[in-house]
């Protein structure tokens, strides 16, 4: 690793209407390394990147590039793209319908003499490039038939293709499994080795401490300094990017919490969506929470969307509270206490263009019908309400949603669950592209729920989160339920049961 | 550094644009009205003559019923589907048409006394504006539950909506010379009838929206249907709704422009109205891309639209030459409003203020 510095950002500040988003940060990247930005959600850390790429025109502060530290300044990211700094984010922003190769090489295909589009070579060096990364797809298939894993790495190849000494990934990994995201650390690591500087933002500290060399860690738009990986041990990045010292995450739940009552609020017999989800039987007691553990693409998220008829059941039987119901889509669920936060936020969680209010008040409204409008001051009480309970961090109620951070986001949706007070509460990944001290207030409001006698299905691709909450694991693999784990709950024993075969 | 803000907090609020638009057509005509030796506020001088209200302010709120009334269907349309409704003008037209054939009977050119008419006035109104409002199930149905996209969908009673008005009058105009039918297009007291009716209209849809949820829905399904569906809110029967009431209201503006002539007259009602109620639309700063929106944009457009053309007519320009300079008064009220132009301007303000502050720190 050289210490030639590439990129150098020197006091950038950005304000949002009544946030100060970045207060004089620094940052600094040097050629070939892998370097961590660090913070909570609202640390200023997108904010950061965006300057950089020329989303944001950043209000004050200079950034130098190249080994001649030449000013440079963005205005957008096609600019920010010739000056050698690509990105690839969390959500994949390439179009859905085309090919892999013409996603691949969009805006700058290769040209006949003729000026037409040259198919033969796209193809040609769209294989070739595939080949040299290792992955292993058939380019003329559209984007939208691979899962999201592939088109992550899609992305990232066509942000390596296009001759960057700068590669920004903001959470490439939310969305990979685990197998999935080794293989990314390997095209990171020979990214690096030929000299590219990386800036890796994530949520995962593992994978911080596997990958990276520096972190650099941001807090309430602040600098908090910048730090050789050795040099900076877990427990002090987390107390550097919380602001304290980091309180117990084993000691959430306790031995009452163990007890549940008999009562039964789920019995599902058979339940199954074609080609999604295989027949399945689960029982939810009162005051429970399940988790759903598997791989990615084992099911959990369609067995959930199953019961709640985001995904309307094929076959199949299910008691709700001992009463057979038929649910034909979720408004239907929602009249029996049901709620889903759904995976992806994006798609299917947040309203971007409406208020935080109007986003809490939506499912509460739905459920009272389209006639009898929730008059506004009982609105501003509500939305008050949860903004307190959740710490949701907002300028003003009237806020688009969008403009929140995704930490923020993902509360809002929570809070536009319990606005109405459900019996029976889907939660699929909710900690996902979330801060450790948010993961640990929504796990903390898991185990709060179930205490007053709320049901829950919690879904999450981190094993020691699923231990910390749930009473108990159902374990899926291929679309099918494989089994269930209610005693001796450790990671080693739910590994093996999703591993398949020894267990009896 | 006061006027400063005022300004700038004035021209945030969402309705600048578009009332900016009007202020524009306004002033213009007094200019030409100052210039022509005229009394320089003679545009807005209202008289009553013969009972009723007179003047050119007067005439632009009366002629720009129609759009204003398609403009509020319109509006629901594009923000719940992100797409437009290109059938109102036709079905407008066979609004009028089944209703004057319901009032005359099948085959029946004139109706001249109350005798001869085969039913009250009233049923044959109501008949034609449900008619509008079937033809907006039917624009919904093909959108919301077939999925079929906005235009080419309602593409189908754009080109069929005046030949089912044909069939209907054996191909022929159908006069109804009665007074009683004769007032939706006239005076109602001193009042134009079809601003009382579009006043009526604009009111109903505001109670609507201040009573139900409906504008939450409908900007919910047109931002992220998907989303909305999770949190219980059916999409396609909003975006069903939405077409129905822009239907209905297209039948209500049907039968205010069959009343001006009398008679029904399939191929020249609401001609190229549903262009404008489009047009009025974007012209109130909403997104024809769905999503938020803004009723009362919609239909200070709609006015602005009547009011360039009354103000071209004024000025003396030829009637086949008005959409041009129509055309260039509408690209520059767009323009004007676009992202990029406002980008520029933002950014203009940002560089002023960054040289401001520095000056400010350097003394």
């Amino acid at each position: 690793m050289s210490n030639q510095v590439i990129l150098s950002m020197r006091g950038i500040s950005m304000t949002f209407p009544g946030v100060k988003a970045l207060d004089r940060v620094d940052f600094t990247l040097r050629e070939g390394e892998i370097h961590a930005l660090m913070g909570e959600n609202g640390a200023g850390k997108s904010t950061l990147i965006k300057c950089l790429t020329g989303v944001y025109d950043n209000e004050q502060g200079e950034i130098y590039m190249g080994p001649e530290q030449k000013l440079i300044k963005n205005h957008s990211t096609l600019e920010a793209q010739s000056n050698g700094i690509s990105t690839v984010y969390q959500e994949v922003n390439l179009c859905p319908n085309l090919s892999v190769a013409e996603n691949l090489f969009i805006g700058r295909e290769p040209m006949t003499k003729l000026h037409t589009i040259d198919r033969r070579a796209m193809l040609k060096k769209a294989r070739e490039l595939m080949k040299k990364l290792d992955i292993n797809v058939d380019v003329t298939r559209t984007l939208n038939s691979f899962s999201i894993a592939v088109q992550q790495m899609i992305a990232i190849a066509r942000a390596v293709d296009m001759e960057c000494k700068v590669l920004i990934l903001d959470e490439p990994t939310s969305s990979l499994d685990d197998k999935e995201v080794e293989k990314l650390f390997g095209m990171m690591r020979s990214l690096r080795d030929q000299g590219i500087g990386i800036i890796f933002v994530t949520h995962f500290l593992e994978q911080v401490y596997s990958v990276c060399d520096r972190i650099t860690v941001l807090r309430n738009g602040t600098l908090v300094g910048e730090y050789e990986i050795a040099d900076l041990p877990r427990l002090k990045l987390v107390a550097a990017m919380m602001g304290k010292d980091f309180d117990d995450l084993a000691s959430i739940r306790s031995k009452e919490d163990e007890q549940v009552s008999d009562e039964l609020i789920i019995e599902a017999r058979g339940l199954s969506h074609a080609r999604k989800i295989k027949p399945f039987d689960l029982d939810i007691h009162k005051g429970e929470v399940i988790g759903l553990t598997g791989l990615l693409g084992s099911g959990r998220s369609e067995l959930a969307r199953t019961i709640y008829g985001a995904d309307k059941a094929q076959t199949g039987e299910l008691k709700v509270k001992g009463q057979t119901v038929k649910i034909n889509a979720p408004i239907d669920a929602m009249r029996l206490g049901m709620g889903l936060l759904p995976d992806d936020r994006k798609a299917e969680g947040i309203v971007e263009d409406l208020s935080v209010r109007e986003n809490i008040m939506l499912a509460m409204q739905s459920l009272k019908g389209i006639r009898a409008r929730i008059p506004m001051e009982k609105q501003m009480e509500i939305t008050r309400k949860y903004i307190d309970l959740l710490e949701i961090k907002t300028p003003s109620t009237e806020t688009l949603v969008k403009q929140l951070s995704g930490g923020n986001q993902q509360k809002v949706i929570i809070a536009r669950w319990l606005a109405t007070d459900p019996d029976f509460l889907i939660l699929d990944e909710p900690t996902r592209g979330i801060d450790v001290g948010t993961k640990t207030e929504i796990q903390k409001l898991v185990v709060d729920l179930a205490r007053q006698g709320k049901s829950v299905i919690f879904i999450s691709s981190e094993i020691e989160e699923m231990l910390r909450t749930c009473n108990r694991l159902a374990v899926l693999r291929d679309g099918a339920k494989v089994g269930e784990l209610s005693e001796n709950l450790t990671q080693e024993s739910v590994m093996r049961t999703i591993a398949g075969g020894e267990r009896n | 550094m006061k006027t400063d803000n005022w300004f700038r907090r004035l021209t945030k609020q969402p309705l600048f644009l578009p009332l900016f638009s009007v202020f524009l057509v306004l002033v213009i005509n007094v200019v030409y009205d100052t210039v022509q030796g005229n009394p320089p506020l003679g545009f807005f001088s209202i008289t009553i003559t013969e009972g009723a209200l007179y003047g050119r302010i007067i005439d632009i709120l009366n002629r720009g019923s129609e759009a204003a009334i398609l403009a509020i269907g319109m509006t629901l349309v594009v923000s719940s589907s992100a797409g437009t409704d290109i059938s109102v003008g036709s079905v407008m037209s066979l609004a009028g048409s089944f209703c004057c054939m319901l009032l005359a009977g099948f085959g029946v050119t004139h109706v001249r006394t109350a005798d001869a008419l085969q039913m009250p006035i009233f049923v044959g109104v109501i008949a034609g504006i449900l008619l509008a409002g079937v033809c907006g199930v039917f624009n919904g149905f093909l959108v919301a539950r077939m999925k079929i996209q906005p235009m080419v969908a309602t593409l189908i009673l754009f080109t069929a909506g005046r030949a089912i008005g044909l069939l209907l009058t054996n191909s022929k105009m159908v006069y109804i010379l009665l007074d009683e039918f004769k007032v939706f297009g006239k005076t109602l007291g001193i009042f134009p009838t079809p601003t009382v009716i579009a006043a009526v209209c604009i009111l109903v849809m505001t109670i609507v929206l201040r009573t139900t949820s409906l504008g939450m829905y409908v900007q919910s399904v047109g931002i992220n249907s998907r989303a909305s569906r999770i949190a219980g809110i059916n999409s396609a029967a909003i975006i069903m709704l939405c077409y129905t009431i822009c239907g209905l209201y297209a039948g209500v503006a049907g039968i205010i422009a069959t009343s001006r002539i009398y008679s029904a007259d399939s191929n020249n009602i609401g001609l190229n109205l549903e262009l404008d109620a489009i047009l009025a639309v974007a012209l109130g700063g909403n997104s024809l891309g769905g999503g938020r929106f803004n009723l009362a944009g919609s239909i200070i457009g709609a006015y602005t639209i009547q009011a360039i053309t009354t103000t071209m007519f004024s000025l003396g320009v030829a009637k086949a030459e008005a959409p041009v300079y129509k055309a260039i008064i509408v690209i520059l009220i767009v323009v004007v409003q676009s992202g990029p132009v406002k980008a520029y301007f933002a950014h203009k303000r940002a560089q002023k203020a960054s040289r401001v502050a520095v000056q400010g720190g350097a003394g």
